[in-house]
């Protein structure tokens, strides 16, 4: 099934350039009173869609603890090597300190972060996500290598979607005050 | 019968640094077009060689872009090159994601769903109109009408917009994975594809009206580029350029891949072979793009989209959270890859540049040993030679719109 493009030819009249000239100017007339398209930008914020791919953030459980257990699966599976994890043992005094490891540290070089969500969807405990934030800037390079306490703040608080501590005395997860799962129902 | 050409294609760079450097007898002269001239389209330099203001030579010289794309496959799972090949050609990042996760699903031997394969198609379609708007619209900036760039320019922020809602970026999409996708479409997608397909048709008859019949954009384009129907066989061009040289020749339907064949669209193809006759067959294409897009939206199957192969895709969340053999396969899917089998695949789809092939050599286990990315845009700069020869200089701007070329992809 092919077709062969039609060549016009062009007609005396159309040879003159007149036409042209007048279709192009009613054009632009018939667009003038049209709605713009255009935004202005940093006034108008355009509207992001729900699966929209912005910064990388850690989040802490509502109990309070930091959600990552180290496991470093998003560091061996980011693309640009933008993560670096610093794991340790959980300190002695803490409950459940035998339980789960923690991050020292957690960086993200922003500069190297391509935002393909990678680590979002292979992290195995959901500690990671990417909020919608798009317009990061920064005077120094040191100043975009966002540490742990830095995510942490961005990230927030987010429900755990299974409670694995459930069984050591945590609240239900529709306890009076418990925020609003942000990103639920997204695809890991 | 076969006719000769005289052509130096054997490291062109080379050729034009001898070129710089020899005394050239008489009047002609060498200059340098690119790599920042407006018109390459990226960083092309092009060495000419001109009588006057006639072009006797020109050597494209590629590689100023070069990112070792091959290499960098070569040190990382199958799925985490996905993100590179957005980088590839950059103005169809869903259909380069599309090609190359059916390139790895060859290479392991697996079928993806139907309604995977639709996504798919709406998906590279949207990429193939995408990708014309902006050939389209910067051909006519590069001849003289601005006009028409702006509203092609206001098109194409649909279609990105588009690509945010189903793959949560614009750009930088990697929507697909091995074996399936990201993640099915939202359901809002569809809303929004049927209103831009509506709206988008008038967009073309406008651009249409103001390029086609202007006695300016025909004299710059007529005749300019010539690309005879067999050279652009034995330059291996592929892609609108092949096709407006008048070969009948599209993957889509000489080997149809993702549930093509359910498509009923028309193959455009120009009769000349000139700059004009591929604005005409790119210009086709985005109509016939429009039919593909209708057809898979109104027979859109249902079911999933991912095949349910936990060793190759990731498994469910709710699972991993849960479940210890979930979470097992999780660990070794995302720390080994996915075990592909020994052998050498290649596989090829029609992009909206032309034919985007990926050959991978697997000696098995998660990395490939060899991939290999045929980029069309590549091929298709080997015609500028014979296209530019005894053109005018201001022509040469003419021609390099009308191949369409992206650097990312050429010198990946």
């Amino acid at each position: 099934m092919t077709m062969q493009v039609e060549r016009p030819k062009l007609t005396i009249w159309e040879r003159t350039y007149l036409p042209q000239i007048l279709h192009g100017l009613w054009l632009t007339l018939k667009h003038i009173p049209q709605r713009k398209f255009t935004r202005q930008y940093p006034e108008e914020k355009p509207p992001l869609h729900g699966a929209y791919r912005g910064a990388p953030t850690l989040v802490k459980d509502p109990e309070g603890r930091v959600k990552c257990v180290s496991c470093q699966l998003c560091e061996f599976v980011c693309p640009p090597k933008a993560i670096r994890i610093t794991p340790r043992a959980r300190p002695e005094d803490v409950p459940d300190a035998n339980v789960e490891k923690e991050p020292e540290d957690f960086v993200i070089d922003m500069l190297r972060c391509i935002y393909c969500g990678y680590c979002e969807e292979v992290c195995p405990e959901e500690a990671i996500f990417l909020k919608q934030d798009f317009a990061i800037a920064g005077y120094t390079r040191e100043e975009l290598r966002f540490h742990k306490e830095k995510l942490l703040e961005l990230g927030g608080v987010q429900p755990d979607s299974i409670w694995k501590w459930k069984f050591k005395g945590a609240p239900p997860l529709d306890a009076p005050g418990a925020p609003k799962r942000e990103g639920a129902g997204r695809k890991g | 019968m076969t006719t000769k050409h005289e052509m130096e294609l054997i490291d062109s760079a080379a050729r034009a640094q001898q070129v710089m450097e020899e005394e050239l007898a008489g009047e002609k002269m060498v200059i340098n077009m690119g790599p920042q001239h407006p018109s390459t389209h990226g960083v092309l330099r092009v060495v000419l060689e001109l009588d006057g203001e006639e072009i006797v030579n020109a050597w494209p010289d590629v590689g100023y872009l070069h990112r070792g794309d091959e290499k960098i496959a070569e040190n990382m799972t199958y799925t985490q090159f996905i993100p590179y090949t957005d980088r590839l050609d950059y103005l169809a990042p869903l259909a380069n994601n599309v090609t190359y996760a059916y390139a790895v699903e060859k290479l392991l031997g697996m079928d993806v769903p139907p309604r995977c394969k639709y996504i798919r198609v709406i998906c590279a379609e949207l990429a193939r109109i995408s990708s014309h708007l902006l050939g389209l619209g910067s051909f006519g900036m590069d001849v003289g009408a601005m006009t028409v760039f702006l509203y092609t320019f206001r098109e194409r922020e649909k279609i990105y917009d588009m690509a945010e809602c189903i793959s949560g970026a614009r750009f930088t999409t990697s929507y697909t994975r091995i074996g399936g996708l990201a993640h099915d479409m939202p359901p809002e997608f569809v809303p929004m594809l049927r209103k831009f397909l509506k709206e988008f048709p008038a967009t073309i008859d406008e651009v249409d009206k103001l390029l086609t019949r202007n006695r300016i954009f025909c004299e710059r384009a007529r005749g300019i580029g010539m690309l005879t129907k067999a050279d652009a066989i034995d330059l291996g061009v592929t892609g609108p350029c092949l096709r407006g040289s008048g070969v009948d020749w599209d993957i889509r339907k000489a080997h149809p891949y993702s549930s093509y064949e359910d498509f009923e669209f028309e193959v455009p193809l120009g009769s000349v072979g000139d700059s004009y006759d591929r604005y005409l067959v790119r210009m086709e294409e985005m109509r016939q793009s429009v039919r593909i897009l209708q057809q898979a939206i109104d027979n859109l199957p249902d079911g999933p989209v991912n095949s349910p192969d936990a060793k190759i895709l990731l498994p469910d969340k709710e699972a991993v959270l849960t479940k210890m053999e979930e979470l097992i396969h999780h660990f070794i899917n995302v720390t080994e890859g996915i075990n592909a089998p020994p052998g050498e695949v290649y596989f090829s789809a029609e992009n909206p540049k032309g034919e985007l092939g990926f050959y991978i050599v697997s000696k098995g286990g998660g990395t490939p040993h060899r991939l290999k990315i045929r980029s069309p845009s590549f091929v298709n700069l080997q015609a500028l030679p014979i296209m530019a020869k005894g053109h005018m200089m201001s022509d040469m701007v003419t021609i390099l719109a009308s191949l369409d070329f992206v650097m990312g992809e050429c010198d990946r």
